[in-house]
């Protein structure tokens, strides 16, 4: 059965279409690094296979069924935006605070939500984090406790948004090699979207590209070429290999590069509303 | 008896001599447990501006009020509770909320100008309104500050698990299926209900004394929920009595000295030691 199935699928917000006429197919337990530009409709994709949109036209399925919010065979770990960085919560309460959290009353928790907890903490080695608050963790620190909490109840499906971004080279390694281990172990399936494939080469199945409201989903030799890469930027854009790395090129320009500097801005700017 | 405890004796004697020392102290001890309980969620979710202007808002509902010849306070509720709800429905679409919110606040208080230039036996209770009065508290209001107490609690207890998760995880509580909008706007209703009641104590400009002071304080000593929740109150309730009493000893203004001690509070938790625990991980 496919994880996820898009067909000819059109996805609209305010008016605006991100993605028109897509369709792909994700096979259970693959790997799926999803790359494109900024604004190119990863995190709509998302959305709309959460169930949080509805496509324009088209169909979407997961696992052979329409989506449904809050279901609970998906795990989510959105873009790290809204954290607050003062926030001195614990770990623990963190993760606790999404359990059952979509049902009224006073929150509680019984000794097994506790043991799931710890469970998930120590399936991503982040036992220490439970106790400590999150204003105290690094960025590292902070995406390993949301996917520690993406990875609770057992999900068979996994949608990880930029969990790379804030995170330093060598943090960011940990953090694919953590999602690789326990995906692979317990044959989650994952979309894992990011701003640069070369880290993801070694890990990923197949590459799902989206850009100028299109999306192309093939191995990475069939997808990262000129002529595809072309269509999806709307621009000529070069692919050069060396020493084992893809570098996707516009006008002599890195494109990933481009892309990082830009979002690194924005990231900052939001952080001034808070 | 020594002397000592002699001493204590007389003072809290003394102290409750007066029948509106007594009333001061329920209305003050409802008032500062409901704050104290509602402000620890509004500075977790990182509102406190909104709680503010909310209470600049019922100023002009309650000098409204009083020009129609309706009871001050019911135009404070009415007010800050509509005001509250609008600010919820809006709360996606006022992206540069700061400003919103202030160019509003300072309407408000324009309005409730406006209102007592034109009702002017009102004025006497304009400083009242503004400041507080705790002292001018009867028994009928301390059964409605009490019936507005309750509604916070059992409005805060039935929304509070959502409210969490949609507080610390907005975009993943929305993919598990929370209301986020019907989540946030029942939020600011309750606090508008809180803001009414602490402004009765406090006044509109001081409701940040215990809606935000004690609250703040609390999440910077204690990191628990319940923890944080019971710490958040026991400060109101400390710094609203104890300024209750530092005001009957000195004459100085009841609401000075809540403030006071709310600031007091606040910067003593700020330079509390965090135990060191910056570990890098790997």
């Amino acid at each position: 059965m496919n994880a996820v199935e898009l067909d000819r699928v059109s996805l609209r917000i305010g008016g605006r279409t991100v993605l028109s006429d897509v369709s792909f197919a994700v096979r259970t337990g693959e790997f799926i690094g999803v790359l494109g530009p900024n604004g190119a409709g990863k995190t709509t994709l998302m959305r709309a296979i959460l169930g949080l949109l509805a496509p324009a036209s088209g169909t979407v399925r997961v696992f052979g069924r329409a989506p449904e919010r809050g279901d609970p065979a998906i795990g989510y770990l959105p873009q790290l935006r809204t954290v607050q960085p003062d926030l001195r919560v614990r770990g623990f309460d963190f993760i606790a605070s999404s359990l059952h959290g979509h049902r009224w009353g006073l929150p509680s928790h019984s000794a097994d939500d506790r043991d799931a907890i710890e469970a998930t903490l120590d399936a991503v080695s982040a036992r220490d984090l439970a106790a400590r608050p999150l204003s105290d963790m690094s960025g590292g620190e902070r995406q390993r406790l949301l996917l520690a909490q993406a990875l609770i109840g057992s999900p068979k499906l996994l949608l990880l948004d930029e969990p790379l971004i804030s995170l330093d080279a060598r943090h960011q390694e940990v953090a694919i090699d953590v999602v690789r281990k326990v995906c692979r172990e317990r044959g989650i399936t994952v979309l894992f979207s990011a701003h640069e494939l070369n880290q993801l080469l070694g890990t990923l199945d197949r590459v799902l590209y989206l850009g100028n409201k299109q999306a192309v989903l093939g191995t990475v030799d069939e997808v990262v070429t000129a002529p595809v890469l072309s269509r999806l930027y709307g621009t000529e854009i070069d692919v050069v290999r060396a020493g084992g790395h893809i570098f996707v090129m516009s006008r002599g320009c890195d494109v990933e590069r481009l892309d990082h500097g830009h979002e690194h801005d924005h990231g900052h700017g939001h952080e001034h509303h808070h | 008896m020594n002397m000592t405890t002699d001493m204590a004796m007389n003072i809290i004697t003394d102290l409750f001599a007066y029948e509106f020392m007594t009333n001061a102290f329920i209305a003050a001890g409802i008032v500062a447990v409901m704050s104290g309980l509602t402000g620890y969620f509004l500075v977790m979710r990182g509102q406190t501006f909104a709680g503010h202007a909310l209470s600049h808002i019922g100023f002009a509902g309650a000098t409204g009020a009083g020009l129609i010849g309706l009871a001050p306070l019911w135009g404070l509720v009415g007010f800050t509770v509509a005001a509250g709800v609008v600010m919820g429905l809006l709360s996606d679409r006022l992206s540069n909320r700061d400003i919103a919110i202030g160019v509003v606040l300072s309407l408000a208080l324009g309005f409730g100008l406006l209102f007592l230039h034109y009702y002017t036996a009102f004025a006497t209770q304009a400083t009242a309104l503004l400041f507080g009065n705790v002292l001018a508290v009867d028994r009928a209001m301390i059964a409605t500050l009490a019936a507005l107490g309750l509604l916070t609690l059992l409005g805060l207890g039935a929304i509070m698990r959502p409210l969490i998760f949609a507080s610390l995880q907005p975009e993943l509580a929305e993919a598990k299926g929370v209301p986020l909008r019907f989540v946030s706007t029942a939020f600011l209703a309750i606090v508008a209900l809180a803001v009414a009641a602490c402004a009765q104590i406090v006044g509109v400009l001081l409701v940040f004394t215990l809606m935000v002071g004690p609250p703040a304080a609390a999440q910077r000593i204690v990191t628990g929920l319940w923890s944080g929740l019971a710490l958040s109150a026991a400060l109101a309730l400390t710094e609203a009595w104890l300024g209750i009493i530092i005001a009957f000893h000195t004459d100085w203004p009841v609401s000075f000295c809540i403030a006071l001690l709310s600031a007091l509070g606040y910067f003593v938790a700020l330079s509390w030691p965090v135990p060191a625990q910056h570990a890098h991980s790997h």
